[in-house]
């Protein structure tokens, strides 16, 4: 078997595998923490007879493995359960939610990934220089600040100061697809401001590592232009650890997203998880929780993957 | 007007250095340097490390590597000051007429293109030849440069090929656009002998067949004087001394010269075998966990006391798992070493520490084989107070005198290594493993890493404190000069097996076999001639079977 | 302790001052941490230097006493984080074989999961108090100190020099203490910083989210939550705690540049 899809099939099989132990040990924290959905329910205050007559109810007297099963098999099949305080189905709920959030995620993919490379470039190309050491600066400072405060700042100046966008990020279907867009123009750069700052010393180190290599000099020495040495020798090489500092970025943005939504009041998947942690809805939180994890794990497998596809050693094996 | 493709007159080259916690500031490291070449012709730049070789090749091309820059003097390429033309005239020398080989083929081709774009893309880039017209050249390059199928390897990617192949393919990638000047940079330096010698003489025929010019910069005076019409020796940037090759081998004026002309010339008397070996390797053979192959195969020599026993084999031969499995480091499975009278533990965990003490060991790199931690006292001290439980006075009493040995003295016993030059870091080393008065010391390629007069240095040393302490030595190295001037018994390895073993008289003396003779020959000699002559002979010998 | 540049001065004078502010917040502070003194979101004042919030306290009293408990659950989370995560990965890197498996293993599992959602989710379990933020917050992030510890000392450990002692007959003691360790701690005191921050931030995201400390007691993820209201209204309270955020975090990172930078100095060339 070529070696490629060898190594490309171990990943996937490994992803699957950290898949369904992170859906295992998210199951068994919420076992294993005292407390329990009986619990929520009722609040601290309830008798213990109360709390035995729901836990029969709701079957939480079964064994967690039969209960953690019950539960993948559910998932698997697209039923998330019933959440506790609105009796809704989790489903549903998150549906529409999620869409949101990828919508929200997908423009700031959009925005902030290009922007990345082009400034990581830059840096490379006035190393040392001031433009280098601007960016750096920059980047410093939004790493400094937690995305909560970032959002404020923009709303403090940007919305109420200047009196530009909304400071509440609210879209429902009934808006055309600009109004949209205006709506998630601040929380789109809040988040675009959080990931660059990563992504972008990810890719300067990345091209920087890519230039400093002895067979970029041997393109330099053929006499070819800065253009051609970059697009001919150092683009092939510099494709992969770029897609892989993207891919873990946007895994990085997916966190960042929770966080923001609740500063936008965003309808989507982290302002609803947030939500029901303070409520204490456990089916709401494992279904959000496993959710979150899934496109972290894909994401990471992806990074791995195109790492491995670009590696000429493999690709052309002896 | 003579001949002259390269003139280059007071050259002076500076480099931005950025010292940690200090602010960055510019030296100068080439102090004006000023030669001719003419064309057809080959100079030979040499120098130990530091020197400016490299550097000076560069500026023949208008190239300052990382942030060297060129602050001064004239380079005359084909008749302009390329320090002086436009930025599309560079262009057009690199590439077109000064071309560059360099030390790490492997690292200079790139590793996402196959090696027949990279070897044609100056000549067609240049417009010197059409695609097609320089895939034709490539091939004959490949062909006259001997490397295996030369109509197909251009299709193979730069990690599909051996090391000195591509070194290979690095000269034809050179010579292909047919340019005035070729820059070796140390072309055959990560080579192993036996491949050098193919390399060298291949480089050496294409010089003459294609007229081009070349610089050829080594650390090795014996490689230069091989291939180069004219030598310039350099030392921390200043000329020390030009002249022909003839006159820089055969008459050298200046002390350095000398002196590098005469390294390696340490003059050892062999010594009698006695009747109790010290170290006997009995059957050794061995495997690294995870392989399913043997490393060493059915391994015996013996060393005696006070006597040096030389390893020698090129990369893969299995020396250092020789040293490996005497340490105890790695077990054998099978055959026995028996040390001192006694039988040794396999492994590490069950020998006692008379055991250790007596068995000293000393490595190729000094400055990762000492804690950057410590201070040179403790380095030395600790086996004192382990073995010994020397504390206070009396332990810095024998540091001292230690240091004396190994002709540091007293004022180094509180620097850190990261304060030493090479040679005194392999020093420390040496009198950290004298300090346990061992009766044995396993030296792994100790002065492969250094430059040749600091290298002489060390050896000096390794023998005089032989005399002194009547320490044994296991000696392994890939160096047939090191062997000729410290051994007294040689073990010739190859490819995991012992092919020759004896008395150092009778191991470097005719009849040989295939390997060793191989081996031998394939050593560059210092005088002028010698590779035609090993070449010569290699022909009428494979003509006679 | 020479030569020290004037980044890393600035660093450590800037990180200073805020520990020394932590410390002696009762002193300094002018009023009480829940006190009521004046009206609703008051403009500065010489009264009030940084105006009062949402329901009338001082704010600089609120930002000192927020200071001490972000910095201390920080601190504390840091520490905790640290010892498990340097101990553990030193031991795997020592050990070897299925002990290092097994804990390696179990990192990569935690480290799938995005740390806050894994934190969010046991906090919906357990009720929130400041011993279990830190709790929660420092094994989280061992994993993170783990991986390195663990690699520093892996790298190490193949060093000649560690050979040397192995072959010189030392025992593991001796190599983890004088060999190892005295070459790890430059990279993990950097790391040190940088996880500190992290902490800075983490612990003011979960109180903003409403899910770290609880009121009355003031934090600085906490004033931003209370005061967020009267952003709409031009009302800048909620922006203090991100300038002390952003000042603390850079000069931390400041010094850990600098202590990254005299590792290098130490590695490579000489003097």
């Amino acid at each position: 078997m070529h070696p490629i899809i060898k190594l490309v099939s171990q990943r996937l099989a490994l992803g699957l595998l950290l898949l369904f132990g992170a859906s295992a040990l998210i199951f068994g924290l919420t076992e294993a923490l005292p407390g329990d959905a009986a619990q929520a329910v009722l609040g601290q205050a309830a008798t213990p007879e109360a709390l035995a007559n729901l836990r029969e109810e709701m079957g939480l007297n079964r064994p967690a493995l039969t209960r953690y099963f019950e539960w993948l098999g559910g998932i698997l099949q697209g039923d998330l359960g019933q959440s506790l305080t609105n009796k809704l189905d989790i489903a549903d709920s998150i549906g529409n939610r999620l869409g949101n959030t990828l919508f929200l995620a997908f423009w700031a993919a959009i925005v902030s990934v290009p922007l990345a490379i082009f400034l990581g470039l830059l840096a490379v190309r006035y190393r040392n220089r001031w433009p280098d050491k601007l960016i750096s600066a920059v980047t410093l400072t939004t790493i400094s600040i937690p995305e909560f405060l970032i959002g404020y700042v923009l709303v403090y100046f940007v919305a109420v100061k200047l009196g530009m966008f909304s400071p509440l990020a609210m879209i429902n279907d009934s808006m055309s697809f600009g109004q949209k867009l205006n709506s998630i123009a601040l929380p789109v750069i809040v988040l675009t401001l959080v990931v660059l700052a990563h992504m972008m010393r990810m890719t300067r180190a990345a091209i920087l590592n890519v230039m400093q290599s002895a067979y970029v000099e041997t393109a330099e020495l053929k006499g070819l232009s800065n253009f051609q040495v970059i697009y001919r020798h150092a683009f092939p090489n510099a494709v992969a650890p770029i897609v892989n500092v993207v891919m873990l970025n946007l895994a990085y943005l997916v966190v960042g997203v929770v966080v923001v939504e609740v500063v936008f009041v965003y309808p989507g998947m982290g302002q609803y998880l947030v939500d029901h942690v303070t409520k204490r809805d456990v089916p709401v939180v494992l279904a959000c929780g496993v959710i979150f994890a899934a496109i972290y794990i894909g994401l990471n497998m992806i990074a791995d993957i195109v790492a491995i596809l670009a590696n000429p050693r493999l690709r052309h094996p002896k | 007007m003579s001949d002259t493709l390269l003139k280059v007159r007071d050259l002076k080259i500076g480099a931005t250095v950025y010292p940690p916690g200090e602010k960055p500031h510019d030296i100068e490291i080439v102090h004006g340097v000023s030669f001719d070449l003419e064309r057809g012709k080959v100079l030979g730049l040499i120098g130990e490390s530091g020197a400016g070789k490299s550097t000076i090749g560069l500026a023949s091309m208008a190239y300052g590597r990382g942030g060297v820059k060129i602050t001064g003097g004239e380079v005359w390429v084909n008749g302009r000051d390329i320090l002086k033309t436009s930025h599309g005239d560079i262009r057009k020398l690199r590439g077109g007429e000064v071309t560059y080989v360099s030390q790490s083929a492997a690292a200079s081709f790139n590793p996402a293109k196959k090696i027949m774009d990279q070897v044609v893309e100056a000549a067609v880039e240049q417009k010197k030849f059409s695609r097609k017209e320089a895939e034709g050249r490539a091939r004959e390059l490949f062909a006259k440069l001997g490397l295996p199928d030369p109509d197909n390897i251009g299709d193979r990617y730069p990690h599909q090929v051996s090391g000195g192949q591509l070194q290979r393919c690095m000269t034809a990638l050179a010579l292909c656009p047919e340019p005035d000047l070729v820059v070796f940079d140390e072309p055959t330096t990560a080579l192993d002998v036996t491949t050098q010698i193919d390399v060298l003489m291949a480089i050496k025929e294409a010089i003459a067949d294609t007229g081009v010019a070349a610089l050829y910069i080594t650390h090795d005076l014996a490689v230069v004087a091989q291939v180069s019409d004219d030598i310039m020796v350099l030392r921390m940037g200043n000329t020390v001394e030009y002249g022909t090759t003839d006159q820089i081998i055969n008459n050298p004026q200046e002390e350095y010269t000398q002196a590098l002309v005469s390294v390696r010339s340490i003059e050892h008397e062999e010594k009698q075998p006695t009747p109790e070996p010290v170290l006997s390797v009995d059957g050794i053979t061995a495997r690294y966990k995870g392989l399913n192959f043997d490393v060493l195969h059915n391994v015996n020599v013996e060393l005696h006391p006070g006597q040096t026993l030389a390893v020698v084999g090129e990369s893969g031969s299995g020396k250092s798992t020789l040293a490996r499995v005497i340490t105890g480091l790695l077990p054998p499975r099978d055959g026995e070493i028996n040390f001192a009278g006694r039988k040794l533990s396999p492994d590490l965990a069950g020998r006692t520490r008379e055991d250790l003490r007596e068995l000293q060991m000393i490595y190729q790199m000094a400055d990762v084989a000492m804690n950057p931690r410590q201070t040179v006292g403790t380095i030395i001290g600790r086996p004192l107070e382990f073995y010994f439980n020397m504390r206070g006075s009396e332990k810095r009493k024998r540091i001292i005198e230690l240091l004396d040995e190994i002709e540091l003295g007293e004022k180094f016993i509180d620097r850190y290594p990261a304060e030493l030059s090479g040679g005194q870091k392999q020093r420390v080393c040496i009198a950290r493993s004298l300090a346990a008065k061992p009766k044995m010391i396993i030296c792994d390629e100790v002065t492969s890493a250094l430059d040749p007069l600091v290298a002489d240095g060390i050896l000096k040393l390794l023998l005089d404190l032989q005399k002194i302490e009547d320490v044994a030595y296991l000696f392994i190295t890939h160096d047939l000069a090191t062997v000729r001037a410290i051994s007294d018994s040689i073990a010739v390895m190859y490819q995991g097996r012992v092919v020759r073993y004896g008395p150092k008289s009778q191991v470097l003396s005719p009849p040989f076999d295939d390997y060793t003779d191989l081996l031998l020959s394939s050593v560059p000699e210092m005088h002028l001639g010698w590779l035609e002559e090993v070449v010569a002979h290699r022909k009428m010998e494979s003509a006679g079977n | 302790m020479k030569n020290i540049p004037i980044s890393a001065i600035i660093g450590l004078a800037f990180t200073a001052l805020y520990f020394i502010i932590a410390i002696f917040a009762p002193l300094l502070a002018p009023y009480g941490m829940a006190e009521v003194v004046g009206d609703v979101w008051e403009p500065s004042s010489s009264q009030f230097w940084l105006g009062t919030d949402n329901i009338g306290r001082d704010l600089l009293s609120r930002m000192i006493y927020g200071g001490r408990t972000t910095i201390f659950i920080a601190t504390a989370a840091t520490i905790l984080s640290f010892v498990t995560g340097s101990i553990l990965g030193f031991l795997a890197a020592v050990l070897g074989g299925w002990a290092d498996q097994v804990m390696s293993r179990a990192v990569d599992l935690i480290m799938s999961i995005p740390t806050l959602i894994f934190a969010l989710v046991v906090l919906a379990m357990v009720p929130v108090t400041v011993p279990v933020l830190i709790i929660v917050m420092g094994l989280l992030d061992s994993t993170r100190v783990y991986r390195l510890a663990r690699a520093v000392a892996v790298d190490i450990a193949v060093m000649d020099y560690v050979e040397a002692a192995k072959l010189r007959g030392e025992g593991q003691v001796w190599i983890i203490f004088r060999e190892i360790l005295p070459n790890a701690l430059s990279p993990l005191v950097a790391e040190l910083g940088l996880r500190f921050i992290f902490m800075v931030l983490f612990v003011s995201t979960l109180s903003f989210l409403g899910l770290g400390v609880q009121p009355p007691l003031a934090d600085w993820g906490g004033i931003v939550k209370e005061n967020k209201d009267g952003i709409v209204y031009g009302i800048g309270a909620a922006l203090y705690p991100a300038v002390a955020i952003a000042t603390l975090a850079i000069s931390v990172n400041l010094v850990a540049d600098w202590v990254l930078n005299r590792t290098t100095s130490l590695k490579g060339g000489r003097g």
